[in-house]
């Protein structure tokens, strides 16, 4: 079996799930996906990214499918998806299966977490739940301006501590950050950046030991699977979406492709 | 092997149920809540809080105004007229201008090339009175108002109004058994129904989608509007004094507007009840703060992605439809006209509804692009009638340059207050045009669900313009 990591520079994406799922992935070095909750400014940084004028609003659900663009950065070609706005990755609804299946089997280079900074805490759960699922990963802070306006401050740094990734302070209408933010992205996709992403802790020692166990058998049956244990999870939970991936083998798939050197 | 693979899933699913039943049914909730605790401890630990929310609270106060039980809908409607009544007002004058430069200068202009160029008579009208015309019509009569509508709209939606008025409708439409969302997509519909059945996507219930899409042709589209605002001015606000003509007309159009929602609830109501029954499913609508709307970039937004787009659909669409205006004006059969001889046969039974043959004629030709309806009427009202002195001959689609003489062939062609009446009400209740059609038929995948979004507001408009005109008879 190849280490999985013998070529930190090399993208990580899925190339073929990512054309399963529908995009061209012709030319393109690296895939970046935005995730995070309504009317968080996603498209705002979307358009500043691409240069694309999809259409913005105030307005929360406004992205119903995914939208595509690309940049070129430092020579470097990155295709940009535009997920759903949702508030969790945990329920059943249309957008945050999108958003889920897209994040964990697609497997982004980058996905920039655009968190609406005068609402963290609730912007943080779904956060979280997107660290769950993947090691690569850009917190954008946004609304920086608003959070001003209210007077609220965050410690962008002790929340990069805490979430274990890049935090990125930014005001997207203004378009205030976004150089940081390529920057960034660039960064975690070419592996110089090296992420240690939060994982909830706190959970009983019954669940620990029952994800331990199950993941056992997974990684026996689909060797190379990542995120093992929040699979492990979702299956505990009756996912029904996962148990019909376990069924139809395509956890397999997922798994086996990784373990093919990567393309380039 | 595949045996063997299949095995071993089954293994792992029954491991996994195994172990579910160890972990007790709050198992969801538990995972829910230490991710939860997380994020509050984090947020906690990095979010400071200098000062008062003073903003938070006026912010508040705004929201509980503008969705409050008793005031939420009376702003809403004001609102929504101010936006009307800027644009009645504001549009007139660049319409004019655009009038004459398109209409006055260049129409003439060609036709003497034309002359020169010895191009036959019926291809310099089939190209000239027919194409071009109805383009310009096109042109000058919506460029002004969807110039001055789109950005105002796009205003109200940038600064966050839009998701309050999903708020206050949120609840009619639970009652009604339809998504809350549905009032989002109907909000989208406001501006073009094509649109707003693409956005029915948000609601993940196919029953309350399906509702959803159906009803999206009661909200009136940026299409319909022109049509709406003109026979407003020309036979509501010529009924009342002159000082109040603007105000009332305005109210007449919002009146149209809400009228297409309450007809949205009804028919949600009625599907929900019968084949489409189901209840309600919940969610959660955030609102999101009011922000300071960037000016110069909605203006470029909403000129580039909404006025310039729609306009380019509209001409599209006008441009093969003045093909076919000019035909049926001019192609003759025993001695009359195709549209003489249709209007003729039409006319008895339209007069029922209160319409009349020219309109009936004017929506067959128009089920491309709704935005044609009032250039195709006129035209076909001053072949009927026999009018002479007025635009450039038969079966040539004119601009006039001011509502009066609008007026005033309307008036010849024997329209009444009822035929005014009865055209907004018919504007708002008649089939989707051709693209949101198809629009339907690629989102439901469904001959027979986009059969019924054609013809139910078709008979439903049949219906109410029938009782209004007989009442309307009735009473005077």
């Amino acid at each position: 079996m190849k280490d999985l990591h013998n070529c930190e520079n090399c993208p990580v994406h899925h190339t073929e799930n990512l054309i399963r799922l529908g995009i061209a992935m012709d030319r393109v070095d690296y895939v970046v996906a935005l995730a995070g909750n309504p009317n968080t400014g996603k498209s705002t940084v979307f358009n500043n990214l691409t240069g694309l004028r999809q259409h913005t609003g105030n307005w929360p659900g406004k992205t119903v499918t995914r939208a595509e663009g690309g940049f070129s950065y430092n020579d470097k070609r990155y295709k940009v998806v535009d997920l759903p706005g949702t508030y969790s990755l945990l329920s059943t609804s249309t957008d945050e299966e999108v958003a889920r299946d897209f994040i964990l089997f697609g497997q982004p280079d980058v996905t920039v977490i655009v968190v609406d900074a005068t609402r963290l805490e609730r912007n943080l759960n779904l956060a979280l739940q997107i660290l769950e699922i993947t090691d690569r990963a850009v917190l954008c802070l946004n609304l920086m301006d608003e959070a001003r306006r209210h007077q609220i401050e965050v410690d962008s740094r002790a929340l990069s501590r805490e979430l274990g990734i890049p935090v990125v302070p930014a005001e997207a209408r203004q378009k205030v950050g976004m150089d940081k933010l390529l920057a960034t992205i660039e960064e975690v996709a070419t592996g110089s950046y090296v992420c240690k992403p939060h994982r909830v802790r706190n959970r009983s020692r019954s669940l620990n030991h029952a994800i331990e166990q199950l993941s056992k058998k997974l990684s026996e049956q689909f060797p190379g699977l990542p995120n093992l244990s929040w699979v492990a999870l979702r299956l505990l939970e009756g996912d029904q979406s996962i148990i019909e991936a376990v069924q139809s083998g395509d956890l397999g798939k997922l798994g086996a492709g990784l373990l093919m050197a990567p393309a380039q | 092997m595949e045996q063997l693979q299949n095995k071993n899933s089954e293994n792992i699913l029954s491991l996994a149920n195994n172990l579910r039943w160890g972990l007790g049914v709050n198992l969801h909730d538990a995972v829910i809540e230490s991710i939860y605790e997380d994020a509050s401890r984090i947020a906690r630990s990095t979010v400071q809080l200098k000062g008062e929310k003073a903003d938070y609270n006026l912010e508040r106060k705004i929201d509980r105004l503008v969705t409050s039980r008793w005031l939420g809908f009376p702003i809403m409607f004001l609102l929504l007229a101010l936006v009307f009544w800027l644009t009645v007002a504001g549009a007139n004058v660049p319409s004019g201008l655009l009038a004459s430069l398109l209409v006055d200068t260049i129409h003439p202009a060609l036709k003497s090339a034309a002359a020169a160029a010895g191009l036959p008579w019926w291809l310099s009208g089939v190209l000239i009175d027919g194409a071009y015309l109805s383009m310009a019509w096109v042109i000058s009569v919506m460029l002004p108002p969807m110039a001055i509508f789109f950005p105002l709209f796009t205003l109200l939606e940038d600064l966050g109004y839009l998701p309050r008025v999903a708020f206050n409708m949120d609840n009619l439409y639970r009652k009604a058994g339809a998504h809350g969302k549905q009032a989002l997509t109907m909000s989208m519909g406001f501006g073009c129904n094509a649109a707003g059945v693409i956005a029915s996507r948000v609601i993940d219930s196919p029953r309350e989608r399906l509702i959803a899409i159906i009803t999206n042709n009661f909200s009136l589209c940026n299409g319909r509007w022109p049509t709406q605002i003109l026979i407003a001015t020309i036979f509501i606000g010529g009924a009342v004094p002159a000082h109040l003509a603007g105000l009332v007309s305005a109210g007449a159009v919002v009146g149209i507007a809400v009228l297409g929602i309450g007809f949205s609830l009804a028919v949600s109501w009625g599907l929900s009840r019968t084949v489409l029954k189901g209840e309600a499913s919940a969610f959660s609508l955030e609102l999101p703060p009011y922000r300071p709307p960037r000016i110069w970039q909605t203006l470029y937004t909403s000129l580039i992605d909404r006025t310039i787009f729609v306009l380019w659909r509209a001409i599209v669409f006008a441009i093969p439809a003045g093909v076919v205006i000019w035909l049926v004006a001019n192609v003759e059969v025993g001695g009359e006209n195709l549209a003489a001889h249709f209007i003729d046969w039409a006319g008895p039974v339209a007069i029922l509804f209160g319409l009349n043959g020219v309109i009936v004629l004017a929506y067959i030709i128009a089920i491309p692009a709704n935005e044609i309806v009032i250039p195709t009427v006129l035209m076909l009202t001053v072949i009927t009638a026999g009018l002479t002195g007025v635009g450039s001959g038969a079966g040539v689609m004119f601009e006039l340059d001011s509502v009066t003489a609008t007026e005033n062939i309307l008036r010849a062609g024997g329209w009444t207050l009822l035929t005014g009446i009865n055209l907004m009400l018919f504007s708002l209740l008649h089939n989707p045009c051709s693209t949101t059609i198809y629009t339907i038929y690629k989102e439901t995948k469904s001959v027979k669900w986009t059969l019924v979004s054609t013809f139910l507001p078709i008979v439903l408009g049949l219906v109410v313009c029938f009782f209004v005109t007989q009442l309307w008879l009735l009473l005077s």
